[in-house]
């Protein structure tokens, strides 16, 4: 990187910004002495939980601070203009000239009602460009974004695109001013890993050709270590530390970041190997400000010092900065969980399997088309054991899961438990009711937000456990023992708990009545990594505790391998790769899972080259002839992958594949070629869990 | 032991006011809602105890007749010498029984209608949403006056009237709130510890959506006094001489040609208008409320 410009050309300087929010007549600092610069060019990442103030910096910085926030101090130079001091029309034209913002949800960003080359078009009409020109530039700016048919695109409303291709012509529109800073705000949070890490990649080039400033927002570390060459770690609106992400990564020097990063599942973690690591207690209140460090209060290593004294930005060298007094010795931070496992659980294969699903077919009719949701899967789920689900969105892991659960009935195909061919939901005995449960993704949707948490728990002990007055009571205070919830949360509601607390309750209730069999669709990606880690060691405790088996379904990768025992990949309904989860990782595998693994951000290694996948998810309404993969395929052999679909077959001891590539074959090109070695997620399984960095 | 273990009792409690002491709190702090309030309570008072504050007898006839406002009949007096004033104090009974009967039953009815149509959907959905849609079709008020004409005249036939006019409308908006909610994981849930169907509905489902059903009872409410205030006036309601608000309209309402005695008429009018506004305002408040 190169050293920091003369002060008058850094892009963005914040220095001691306070912002605070006025709630029910009192004021709430959400941001405290928050002060850093990027210079030109420079790509700078923020980095923190939900709430930590990531969102309201970027705000503060257009001045688009909700109606009841304000800066109370500081000051923000864009270009080495006063923000603040910004009369009305300056600070439009500010917006208008030198500004690009890109938001998370695409969707919203975008007039549903208004055709794409019209918003585009208006960032040049808004600076006074004419009409006719106005729409031919914003066509070159589609092309600058690489979307390949500018002309149609610019025709159509943003509805008729896909997700990853209208978060390109946000981007478009972004870029078009050639802002002097461009925010992108969790730009990548709601796209599949392929279609992020294309954006990303789009973004990254970009900024190489402009030499654009950007001020990039994300919870993901993967993604910013990809993006930024600085970052800041933000917590309950502090600064806590700051430097280039390498060193943030792999020398933090704050409590703070260095049980950020151990939360992470990654590297060859998995359950049976070590518990994750978790930051005990939660982020204080809004508003609520000790007297000494804001992270004391769930900081292993405070002492008396910490809850009195407010510490500095320590500088511990010339571009790195820590708000810790003991940062010398941060790394030291005792674990707030014990990495030892009591007992792990041994899954007997020999045995007849728990669940089989075989050759499961869903056909949806959807104005006339028939969407093949799911095109024949079959596999098995034994006693105890995890079996991973992943695939991108639209790849039938949620319709396969409502299928099993009997919620939608399959098309062709039988679902077995122990042998027994289930019916759909409302035929099934109230003890096989009982025997499958899931726990969905948002506890928000999952919990009816008008019962308690006690209503709630004892409705499902009721009807699962067949329990009722005195002991139903009693089972209900070991359940959320169980999960860890205290007494007292019983008479809350689900408003009034934090994410991490209700998706226990929704777990509590899953298990309510003993299950074999829990599906788990994406429990933890709407919690802060801190809360997952929580999440995930409950459910291993659980699992071995009851012997119940998971169908876990996620698209991170890190999390589906800490606690998968086997994966099962899903491509527009087919099991494309099923196998044990370190061999499903390790390789050779599928050329998909190939391109998969390679499109994930990884907080460690080097990372492999990443894998192009062509075009988009074909529609599940018209699936390509032959292998349904070969229209992406970066291993296509020719006529026969266009032709014949590929059988599931078994390549060697219990690994299952559908390609027409030999197993060795594929292990020749993927384990030896120079640029192929992984490391990262895909790295090999005795990689140790808290790498340095250096590829396997 | 885990730190999970320590999580919960390391918080500090949030202390966060119950989401119904909250909304209450806001809508004392909306002068709309409280202007409404106050209005509508003055006549529901009226209701009550009209008759026995007004100051002469509201059926009664004097030799007094078209007097104009004065001191000794505040706001004049009818064709056979009635104080208008305590005819408008004893008319807000009959009005103030038949709209919130009605709009009650309607509630009732429609609240199930849109349950189970929002959450069966399929066949039942299409078949009762087509119906109401029929039923929508034809203007209000005639059928209004062929359900009276074949009913017979009564309150009780003019509350069951009013009833089936808008339980459609009621129908229709809860299904649009049930049709939402349905989509939330809860009721999946729900379907998946082995619930019935009615408890999925009225357990789970109708506590979520108790927002709309008010606002729109409220809005209902003040069609109901409208539309009743109607066929009152069209001879369909209360019958004379029992003091009603529409029937005096009806009664007097030529008389604002054939002479000056706008008092007849005005201050009857005045009332309805004031019933129907300050419903509309609660309903409002609520709305903004609700909707925050």
């Amino acid at each position: 990187m190169s050293a920091p410009a003369p002060d008058g050309a850094r892009a963005l300087e914040i220095e001691d910004l306070d912002v605070i929010y006025r709630v029910r007549g009192s004021d709430r600092e959400v941001l405290r002495g928050v002060s850093f610069s990027i210079g030109a060019g420079e790509a700078y990442g923020l980095v923190g939980e939900s709430g930590c103030g990531k969102s309201t910096t970027a705000l503060a910085v257009v001045r688009y601070l909700p109606r009841n926030g304000r800066v109370r101090a500081g000051s923000i130079r864009l270009a080495g203009e006063e923000v603040l001091a910004l009369s009305r029309d300056g600070l439009r034209r500010m917006r208008a000239d030198r500004l690009g913002m890109v938001y998370q949800n695409p969707a919203d960003a975008l007039n549903p009602s208004l055709k794409i080359g019209l918003q585009v078009a208006e960032v040049f009409r808004v600076r006074g460009v004419a009409r006719g020109e106005a729409l031919d530039r914003a066509r070159d700016a589609l092309v600058r974004v690489q979307i390949a048919d500018p002309g149609q695109v610019l025709g159509r409303y943003p509805h008729q695109l896909s997700g990853g291709m209208q978060q390109r012509v946000v981007i478009a529109m972004a870029l078009a001013k050639d802002p002097a800073l461009l925010i992108l705000d969790e730009p990548t949070t709601g796209l599949d890993a392929t279609v992020e890490a294309e954006v990303l990649d789009l973004i990254a080039a970009l900024q190489a050709d402009f030499n654009t400033a950007v001020l990039f927002i994300s919870h993901n570390l993967g993604v910013i270590r990809k993006m930024c060459e600085r970052v800041g770690v933000l917590y309950a609106g502090t600064m806590v530390e700051e430097g280039p992400v390498e060193t943030i990564l792999h020398d933090p020097r704050h409590p703070y970041t260095v049980g950020l990063i151990r939360c992470i599942p990654r590297g060859g973690a998995r359950k049976d190997r070590g518990r994750l690591d978790s930051i005990p207690g939660f982020l204080p209140t809004p508003g609520e400000r000790p007297p000494g460090c804001i992270f004391a209060a769930r900081c292993a290593m405070a002492e008396e010092i910490c809850t009195e004294v407010a510490p500095a930005m320590h500088r511990t060298s010339e571009r790195h900065g820590s708000r810790c007094h003991f940062h010398e010795r941060a790394r030291e931070l005792p674990r707030a969980t014990a990495a030892e496992l009591g007992e792990t659980l041994a899954v007997d294969r020999s045995g007849d399997p728990l669940v089989r699903l075989d050759d499961v077919a869903r056909v949806f009719n959807q104005s006339g088309q028939h969407i093949h949701a799911l095109a024949g899967v079959s596999a098995a789920i034994w006693p105890g054991e995890t079996l991973g689900l992943v695939g991108e969105s639209g790849s039938g892991k949620t319709t396969l899961a409502r299928t099993l659960l009997g919620i939608v009935a399959p098309t062709r195909g039988t679902i077995e438990l122990e042998g027994r061919t289930l019916p759909p939901l409302a035929k099934r005995t109230q003890e096989d009711v009982r025997r499958l449960q899931i726990v969905f993704q948002n506890p928000d949707s999952a919990l009816n937000r008008r019962h308690q948490v006690r209503r709630i728990l004892l409705r499902a002990l009721r009807k699962l456990g067949d329990l009722s007055g005195a002991r139903a009571e009693e089972r209900l205070h070991a359940l959320v023992a169980e999960v860890r919830l205290a007494d007292r949360y019983l008479t809350a509601r689900p408003s009034q708990l934090s994410g991490g607390l209700k998706q226990r309750v929704a777990i509590a209730r899953a298990f309510a009545g003993s299950p074999s069999l829990v599906v788990c669709d994406e429990p933890t990606s709407a919690l802060d990594v801190s809360v997952q880690a929580a999440i995930l060691n409950l459910l291993v405790e659980l699992q071995v505790k009851e012997r119940v088996a998971y169908l876990f379904i996620s698209h991170d990768l890190g999390v589906v391998r800490y606690i998968s025992d086997r994966i099962a990949v899903l491509y527009l309904g087919r099991v494309m790769e099923l196998g044990p989860a370190d061999v499903v990782f390790s390789g050779p595998h599928h050329p998909y899972t190939e391109a998969l693994l390679s499109a994930v951000p990884t907080i460690d290694g080097g990372g492999r080259e990443r894998i192009r996948l062509a075009g988009e998810i074909p529609s599940a309404a018209e699936p390509p002839r032959g292998c349904v993969f070969h229209t992406r395929c970066h291993r296509k052999l020719g006529a026969v992958c266009e032709e014949q679909e590929p059988p599931l077959v078994e390549a060697e001891g219990g690994h299952l594949m559908r390609c027409h590539i030999p197993i060795e074959e594929l292990r020749r090109v993927q384990l030896q070629e120079p640029d192929a070695i992984a490391a990262g997620v895909a790295g090999t399984a005795d990689e140790p869990a808290r790498g340095d960095g250096a590829p396997a | 032991m885990s730190a999970a273990a320590v999580l919960p009792d390391v918080v500090p409690t949030r202390v966060r006011a119950h989401a119904r002491r909250e909304t209450v709190r806001l809508l004392a702090r909306s002068p709309t809602f409280v202007i409404g309030t106050l209005i509508v309570l003055w006549w529901v008072f009226c209701a009550f105890f009209g008759a026995s504050i007004a100051p002469h007898d509201p059926d009664a006839g004097t030799a007094s007749t078209l007097v104009a406002p004065s001191g000794h009949f505040l706001l004049g007096t009818d064709t056979l010498g009635r104080d208008v004033l305590s005819r408008v104090l004893a008319g807000a009974r009959s009005i103030l029984t038949i709209a919130p009967a009605a709009t009650a039953l309607a509630l009732i009815a429609g609240t199930s209608i849109g349950l189970v149509t929002g959450y069966m959907s399929g066949w039942v959905d299409d078949v009762v949403s087509r119906l109401t849609e029929a039923l929508l079709a034809i203007p209000l008020i005639v059928l209004a006056v062929t359900i009276v004409v074949a009913v017979g005249h009564s309150t009780f036939s003019l509350i069951l009237v009013v009833a089936v006019l808008f339980t459609p409308l009621v129908a229709r908006t809860v299904r649009a709130a049930v049709l939402a909610e349905r989509d939330l994981d809860y009721v999946p849930a729900a379907r998946l510890r082995g619930e019935r169907s009615w408890y999925v509905m009225f357990v789970e489902i109708l506590p979520n959506v108790t927002g709309p059903i008010i606002v729109e009872g409220t809005v209902r409410l003040g069609y109901a006094v409208f539309t009743v205030a109607g066929l009152s006036f069209l001879g369909f309601g209360v019958q004379p001489p029992t003091a009603d608000w529409a029937a005096d309209i009806s009664t007097n309402y030529g008389l604002i040609t054939s002479g000056n005695y706008w008092w007849t008429v005005l201050f009857p009018a005045i009332a309805i208008a004031s019933l129907v506004i300050a419903i509309n305002m609660i309903a409002d408040g609520i709305t903004q409320v609700l909707e925050r």
